[in-house]
């Protein structure tokens, strides 16, 4: 189970770069926010995994899973809700202002390359 | 309980509630509202640094849990110096701001008190976590703050801010859990005992945790490699706003005097073998890449969010060489570059606004009609920041120099430290003589909106407390090498949240159940 979290944490962090470096504003909220699950997910691996144990101290249970990394994942749910609804209200925003969904507000000019030259 | 600690989070926090219910009510109340709580903070700041000086360190349980398992405030000498810097930044900067500039954003005063409760909540957390929980208050109250009278510019340098901050926050839940999943912990006292009794399969993520944490504090501090965001996000933001943010790149050089001082202050498994030969190489470069950028601004504001990363460099270079000495010299240059980087945005801000459409862009303009005055404001904290003696920052920087002393750092921090130095004089003096002696239009005195008594006063009053660091040098420094010295000897802070250690209290060794 320990591998396919990891494998599974590893492929939503490498898009949310992906989409984090894509420089256009509605792909790079959609990266940071699977950036922060991603975070949150592996703030919950690190109370261990298992199945079937209650996060309460009950005999027949045989263990029990530790819940603060979940009450420290729903903080950190919470504010990385807040956090996406602003930079999205922001990005909305800066979209009507710039008229350009570019991060920097205005279009790249296009590249050159040795084939326009001829 | 003494329940003094808690005030400087609760107050701020309750007068902004109020300020956003009352948010239709006269500006005159908001005003007076804001004003009051800043005076009051300054005052609690007042004695929690009068009760932290003796030496001990205060220590507030919230919901009064024992110190492992409930959240601890702590008050250590640090943490009141930095309370104290805060309220005496943030008073004249109100007093700035009532004078027009809060009329032109929605909800400036509330945001002001959010931003002041997250960074004193920054300063008196004793846990992991909650530092990052008050990261977050004050960064999205600086969000707010920094988009203050709004503009495709500001819009823009705030996206760019908020992105990578949101970004960094992330990797801060990353290593704070790496932490937490290791050693069982998120107490920073006992995290430092835990960290120095770490098994020698966990010594790497225990590394790791602490990079990405170093990395995290970067962000926050503007360090090179990751100062891009701040030229454009300081330069576009409001005059008060700018400088209030002054002391915001300090919140990320704080957490890596506390993190490197306590968590990864044992040195028994090399944790920090892997960090130092990383801090003092890019605090010389962050140096000398600012003050090249300051060289090269085109507009006062730009220049001085230059000088801003460049004061990060030369607190950083001083937490580099560690060792009493030199962290006590750190502390004094925080101090000095927080208040002169604020006069600088204060200046900057009357200056701009006296030249009328060419503003504070390094080009010729109007003639000043104030331009004596200004002027000196300008001569004062353009001399101080470079350090020109007998400023703050002189006296800040010959301690940074003397605090040295391996041979290979002596050359190359006396290097930098020097050049900067005589760049940004040159740099200032190419800026203080086109804006204020290259006139263009020498009949037309532009005026559009002269500085008010008001905002005379808040400027004299920072200048005055930068004064007030050389006259009283000697006691401040007194204070900060105490300051250095209980760092150092972190025990008292561990024996001050976690008890003094008996043999027959077992702490509890691991939290989690099923592993």
């Amino acid at each position: 189970m320990e591998l396919m979290v990891a494998i599974g944490l590893g492929i939503v962090t490498t898009c949310a770069v992906y989409l984090l470096l894509r420089a256009r504003t509605f792909p790079m909220v959609l990266g940071l926010s699977l950036l922060s699950s991603a975070a949150n997910l592996f703030i919950f691996s690190m109370g261990r995994l298992g199945s079937w144990v209650p996060p309460i101290v009950m005999p027949e249970a045989g263990g029990y899973a530790d819940p603060l990394p979940q009450a420290l994942v729903l903080t950190a749910i919470v504010i990385g809700f807040g956090m996406t609804g602003f930079i999205m209200a922001l990005a909305v925003r800066t979209r009507y202002q710039t008229g350009s969904d570019h991060v920097d507000g205005v279009e790249p000019a296009p590249s050159r390359t040795p084939r326009d030259e001829l | 309980m003494n329940h003094l600690l808690v005030a400087p989070i609760i107050v701020p926090a309750l007068m902004a509630a109020l300020l956003l219910i009352l948010h239709r009510a006269p500006v005159a109340v908001a005003r007076a509202l804001s004003v009051g709580t800043t005076v009051c903070l300054f005052a609690m700041a007042l004695a929690t640094f009068a009760q932290a000086e003796p030496g001990s360190p205060l220590v507030y349980q919230l919901g009064n849990w024992p110190a492992p398992f409930g959240i601890v405030l702590v008050a250590d000498r640090l943490s009141a110096f930095m309370l104290l810097l805060t309220a005496l930044l943030a008073l004249p900067v109100v007093l700035y701001a009532v004078q027009g500039w809060d009329a032109r954003g929605q909800f400036f005063h509330p945001l002001f008190l959010f931003q002041l409760m997250g960074l004193n909540g920054a300063f008196l957390t004793g846990d992991l976590f909650n530092l990052f929980v008050f990261f977050e208050v004050l960064l999205i109250a600086s969000y707010g703050l920094a988009l203050q009278g709004l503009g495709p510019e500001r819009l823009r340098a705030t996206l760019h801010y908020a992105a990578i901050n949101i970004a960094a926050s992330s990797i801060f839940l990353i290593s704070i859990s790496l932490l937490y999943g290791v050693t069982g912990t998120l107490n920073m006292a006992h995290l430092a005992e835990r960290v120095a009794q770490v098994r020698a399969e966990d010594v790497a993520l225990v590394r790791v945790a602490g990079l990405l944490l170093l990395v995290v504090f970067m962000v926050k501090a503007a360090v090179f490699p990751l100062y891009f965001w701040l030229p454009a996000a300081y330069s576009n933001a409001a005059a008060p706003v700018a400088a209030l943010f002054s002391i915001m790149t300090k919140v990320g050089v704080y957490a890596i005097i506390r993190v490197t001082t306590l968590i990864y202050a044992a040195d028994a498994n090399a944790v920090m073998e892997l960090t130092s030969p990383w801090l003092l190489p890019l605090a010389l470069i962050t140096l000398a890449l600012a003050t090249l950028g300051a060289l090269g601004a085109e507009r006062l504001a730009t220049m001085t969010a230059y000088l801003t990363i460049a004061s990060v460099g030369t607190i950083l270079t001083a937490v580099a060489i560690g060792g009493g000495e030199a962290l006590s010299a750190a502390l004094y240059y925080l101090a000095h570059s927080t208040l002169i980087i604020a006069v600088l945005f204060l200046t900057t801000d009357l200056l701009g606004r006296s030249r009328g459409a060419v503003g504070d862009s390094l080009h010729p303009g109007p003639p000043l009609r104030h331009a004596a005055l200004l002027g000196l404001a300008f001569l004062f904290g353009g001399a101080t920041v470079a350090g020109v003696p007998p400023s703050s920052g002189f006296l800040g920087k010959l301690m940074v120099l003397q605090s040295t002393k391996d041979g290979m750092a002596v050359a190359a921090v006396w290097t930098v430290i020097l050049v900067t130095s005589l760049l940004t004089v040159i740099g200032c003096s190419r800026a203080g003589s086109i804006l204020l002696w290259n006139v263009t239009e020498p009949d037309r005195v532009g005026l559009d909106h002269p500085p008010r008594p008001g905002e005379w006063m808040a400027l004299a009053g920072l200048a005055g407390c930068s004064m007030l660091l050389v006259v009283f040098a000697a006691p401040i420094t007194r204070y900060t090498d105490d300051t250095a010295a209980q760092l150092i000897f972190h025990g008292t802070y561990i024996d001050a949240v976690l008890g003094p250690p008996r043999d027959d209290l077992v702490r509890p060794h691991t939290m989690g159940g099923a592993r």
